[in-house]
């Protein structure tokens, strides 16, 4: 421990104390309002307004301006749910649990938006609303996986063992992920392949590629406002009985 | 570019809002959810006190 200084090691465990999570997120919610709104906002006008009409796909292609962020946070928030699932298996700790199965009804949302969106888009460019090809089909594995970890812990009342189930079932999900990754490279598929990745050269022009980039920062934000408020509403349901709820109910009361 | 050039998204407007329409409401119900929730817990945890 002594490597990593005082400083972090204190914030590190205050922030995995309940009370001082609750606390300090109270005091960031507003300022990352500001920041959301800023960034949709921006990149809302670059993208619906500012950048050009697709050559091929005329104003439609403007739906990836929320499908391909929501597609992205799909694959982010289940990696965040894996990880704090893994730690709070291996250091047993409470707000791990807590971030982890409050990512859940996220992910699913924007795993919903991704889907939804693509078959908006799919119907004008490629004439259906759905094909069983490898992309499609892995991300709405995703949302079932999801769905799983939701069902799951709502179906076991001692939510210790609720959130260790949940954990489990979300490590072994992450197969999952780099099959929707690699899934347009590996297979032949209506769904073009990856057009902001290629680090390279980005086949995608400037004038849309910032307000895509804006667009996705802000969900990212959108995500953490998001999870504050679920982690919340479950830290005071599961710590109803500690000191520091008491505490604060005494207080609301007067 | 008049306003209704801009609802109409070159003939793709009806997917185009859908989209972002639906979007909207999605996310919004995630953050109007746990708001609820929380001033449920405390309604519920005041009464439980009085009694």
């Amino acid at each position: 421990m002594f490597l990593i200084p005082d400083i972090i090691v204190r914030f590190y465990h205050r922030m995995a104390s309940p009370p001082h999570y609750y606390a300090f997120t109270q005091k960031i919610i507003p300022w990352l309002v500001v920041i959301f709104v800023l960034l949709t906002a921006a990149g809302l006008y670059g993208g619906l307004y500012l950048a050009p009409a697709d050559y091929q796909q005329g104003d439609s292609y403007r739906i990836i301006y929320i499908h391909v962020p929501s597609a992205w946070m799909s694959l982010f928030i289940y990696m965040v749910m894996a990880i704090t699932g893994a730690i709070s298996l291996v250091w047993r700790i409470k707000l791990a649990e807590v971030i982890s199965i409050s990512s859940a009804p996220i992910g699913a949302s924007f795993t919903f938006i991704a889907l939804v969106t693509g078959s908006l888009w799919g119907k004008p460019m490629w004439g259906t609303w759905w094909v069983w090809d490898a992309r499609l089909t892995s991300e709405l594995i995703l949302l079932f996986l999801y769905l799983g970890v939701i069902g799951l812990y709502g179906a076991i009342d001692d939510k210790k063992i609720a959130s260790k189930s949940v954990a489990i079932l979300a490590i072994v999900g992450v197969v999952n992920i780099p099959i929707i990754h690699y899934s347009v490279e590996w297979w032949n598929t209506l769904h073009q392949g990856p057009t902001v990745t290629k680090m390279d050269k980005p086949s995608i022009h400037v004038s849309m590629l910032i307000p895509l980039l804006l667009m996705a920062l802000s969900f990212k934000f959108y995500y953490l406002i998001a999870l504050i408020q679920r982690s919340r509403v479950e830290l005071l349901n599961r710590e109803r009985n500690s000191q520091w709820v008491k505490t604060m109910l005494s207080e609301q009361q007067q | 570019m008049s306003f209704s050039e801009f609802l109409a998204m070159g003939g793709y407007g009806f997917y185009v809002w859908t989209s972002y329409g639906l979007t909207l409401v999605v996310l919004l119900l995630n953050i109007i959810i746990p708001v609820v929730q929380r001033k449920q817990f405390f309604r519920q945890s005041l009464k439980q006190k009085r009694k």
